[in-house]
């Protein structure tokens, strides 16, 4: 997996709530493989008309941001589906972070394992850097993970996010490698709780 | 851990296999559901030359693609054929059962697995599907996951997980009749929020929901998602019991008695400690319906969607009206108001015989006013709704009763809500174009549906219900 250590680009304001994980990526799209063509179509219900034509209000098709690589959305983003494709597509159009209050749980984890970073700041520092970004969209942004900043010119907000993906993310940890160097201690748990739960186990009839 | 614990404290130390220093712990992992979606986690064990660590612990299950009609014949479209197709290389080529599209144990994954005694109490249970919250209804620790851990489970049948904090919803007091568990879950919702379980799991417990039987219990378990959090658990009690009891895949006999035995001690301990506890009274909730884009804009039916002019905050008035234009209802209107054009009774919520039983004991010798569509649970759901005479209800009331599957609920089969159309909808998810792009959503319980479906109109089904046999 792709370390995220610290990051500079320009940021998108996305400033919706609830954007479930069925607006990042609608269901119809989900047969599709790994590619760059579940970013081109990224938040499509929302970002084109019924015609297929994009909406010019949508931030995203924006000139300015279309290369933005950080989102500022609202509250409870990516809620809903456990659909990690919505991850790929976010990392397939070349975003690296979403910034929000608050993460739909499955969300955030499936971001943290393709190297997604998803930070939380308040509602009010959210809204505070979405204005910043409005007045003036060129300027970019720092996200720095190890010092769990986001700044702007001369302000900086100082984000949470759990230990555990704080980790994964900084080391580019890739989770199967190291649960193969757990192989002895899962084995052992196997032949203990075969004694302890000899329910556990599905029988035929 | 010592002193009092909790039902999910119980759950996740006994599926420890190691703890980081960070806090994340190895979990066991007793049953691994896969559907038509897995295959992009199929494609990652391929891609390591890995092979499935546990088959006999993982069971594939046709649901998400699966057409509801036209079973005998060959999958008309070629896109969905491959779908379905790939389940059938993926678990048979890796030595897993499948309930494959033919199978008479075939159905919604969140209905078969506890139908087939899969889902038992006790058991670590994941899913690539996020109402695997659902199977929490048995006292099992139940999740949904995405395509990564997936097939992080499959080679290593384990899952690195963070402990969520721990919530307890309580539903004390009796519900009136004519309120089903759904309506108990949209309250719930209603009351904490979309988001307002995020980083929990969630203990329901209560006279009210003691009194549920176990589709109720999946019914409430399987909305907990919708309110944010990854999982609900209800305690297993002797209702539990009953119904697992001669499940095919269940224990049998002695070992059953066994099982049971170790079960009953899973409940939380009288004085165990909840982050978070919540109290809702059963006797004032009312059935509920949906109007906006969430799960969390939800009202009982005798009042009035909101008016973005009289909301101080000027955030949520925009989200009011962005809901309110999307739905096409203007501010103010009484929900009874509310004309709808299609009804659909089915998904992992709300198909299973009971939801169906409550739905027909409203459409008997009656007309719905609009089409339709009921899909059953699980095939074996269909066989006994048939064996009862409810599908000739269903028929005769002039609605479509067909083959069972994620159909309608999710719109990627076949079954759609055409643009613009309004459904009165058993499912989970009113997000804007969930039933198919353009298409407007009301949620609500099966008999609300019924109710719908014979006025043409959002309607209160208690006013339907005089004379009739009241589902509870």
């Amino acid at each position: 997996m792709e370390k995220f250590v610290r990051l500079v680009t320009k940021a998108c304001p996305l400033l919706l709530a609830n954007v479930d994980a069925d607006q990042i990526l609608p269901a119809r799209f989900l047969k599709l493989p790994r590619s760059s063509e579940l970013g081109r179509v990224l938040f499509h219900d929302l970002r084109r008309d019924a015609e297929g034509n994009e909406r010019p209000d949508f931030p995203l098709n924006r000139p300015v941001w279309r290369d933005a690589r950080v989102l500022v959305a609202g509250r409870n983003f990516g809620g809903g589906s456990s659909r990690e494709a919505a991850v790929y597509a976010l990392y397939e159009a070349g975003i690296r972070c979403v910034v929000a209050p608050s993460f739909g749980d499955i969300f955030a984890q499936n971001a943290v394992k393709n190297g997604l970073l998803t930070p939380a700041l308040s509602e009010a520092d959210v809204a505070e850097l979405g204005a910043a970004i409005a007045a003036d969209p060129d300027m970019p942004v720092t996200v720095d993970l190890e010092q769990q900043t986001i700044s702007r010119g001369n302000r900086s907000f100082t984000f949470s996010i759990d230990p555990v993906s704080r980790n994964q993310l900084l080391n580019g940890w890739d989770d199967v490698d190291l649960t193969d160097s757990y192989a002895t201690r899962i084995a052992a748990f196997k032949a203990t709780d075969r004694e302890r739960r000899p329910w556990a186990r599905p029988t035929r009839s | 851990m010592s002193g009092p614990q909790t039902i999910i404290d119980k759950l996740w130390s006994a599926h420890e296999v190691a703890r980081r220093e960070d806090g994340a712990a190895l979990l066991f992992v007793d049953r691994h559901y896969v559907h038509e979606g897995s295959f992009l986690a199929f494609d990652q064990i391929r891609k390591r030359r890995r092979t499935v660590a546990e088959p006999a612990l993982t069971f594939g299950i046709a649901d998400h693609y699966v057409p509801t009609r036209g079973r005998d014949r060959p999958i008309a479209d070629p896109s969905i054929a491959d779908m379905v197709g790939k389940l059938e290389t993926n678990t048979t080529g890796n030595g897993i059962s499948l309930f494959g599209l033919g199978d008479p144990r075939q159905g919604i994954v969140h209905v078969v697995g506890p139908e087939q005694g899969l889902t038992l109490p006790g058991l670590l249970i994941v899913c690539g599907d996020s109402h695997t919250s659902t199977h929490g209804a048995f006292g099992a620790y139940a999740f949904g996951i995405g395509a990564s851990e997936v097939a992080h489970v499959l080679m290593t049948q384990t899952l690195w997980q963070k402990k969520p904090s721990r919530m307890r919803v309580t539903i004390s007091g009796k519900a009136a009749p004519g309120i089903a568990a759904k309506d108990i879950a949209l309250s719930v919702i209603a009351r904490i929020g979309a988001d307002g379980a995020r980083g929990h799991a969630v203990e329901y417990a209560g006279s009210a929901i003691s009194a549920l039987s176990m589709e109720g219990r999946m019914t409430l378990c399987n909305m907990s998602i919708e309110g944010g959090g990854r999982c609900g658990i209800v305690a297993p009690d002797a209702v539990t019991f009953a119904y697992l009891k001669g499940r095919p895949f269940a224990p049998k006999d002695a070992a059953f008695d066994r099982a049971v035995e170790a079960w009953s001690g899973l409940a939380s301990d009288r004085d165990a400690i909840f982050d978070r506890e919540v109290t809702l009274d059963a006797g004032a909730i009312a059935p509920i319906v949906t109007w906006g884009t969430t799960p969390d804009d939800a009202l009982p039916i005798d009042a009035s969607v909101p008016d973005p002019a009289r909301e101080a905050d000027p955030a949520r008035a925009r989200y009011l009206r962005d809901a309110l234009d999307y739905m096409g209802i203007a501010p103010g209107k009484k929900l009874t108001g509310i004309a709808i054009d299609r009804i659909f009774i089915g998904s992992c919520t709300n198909a299973r015989i009971e939801d169906l039983r409550a739905a027909a004991a409203v459409l008997a010798g009656r007309k719905s006013k609009v089409p339709g569509l009921v899909s059953p649970g699980s095939s074996t759901v269909k066989r006994q709704a048939e064996e009862e005479g409810l599908d000739r209800i269903f028929r005769d009331a002039g609605l479509e009763w067909v083959d069972s599957g994620c159909s309608m609920c999710v719109g990627i089969n076949g079954d759609v809500v055409p643009p613009g159309e309004r459904c009165a909808s058993t499912t989970n998810r009113n997000f804007r174009g969930r039933q198919g792009p353009g298409a407007r959503t009301h949620l609500m319980s099966p008999a609300m549906v019924a109710a719908a479906a014979v006025t043409g109109h959002l309607t209160d089904v208690r006013q339907l219900l005089p004379g009739r046999k009241a589902e509870g």
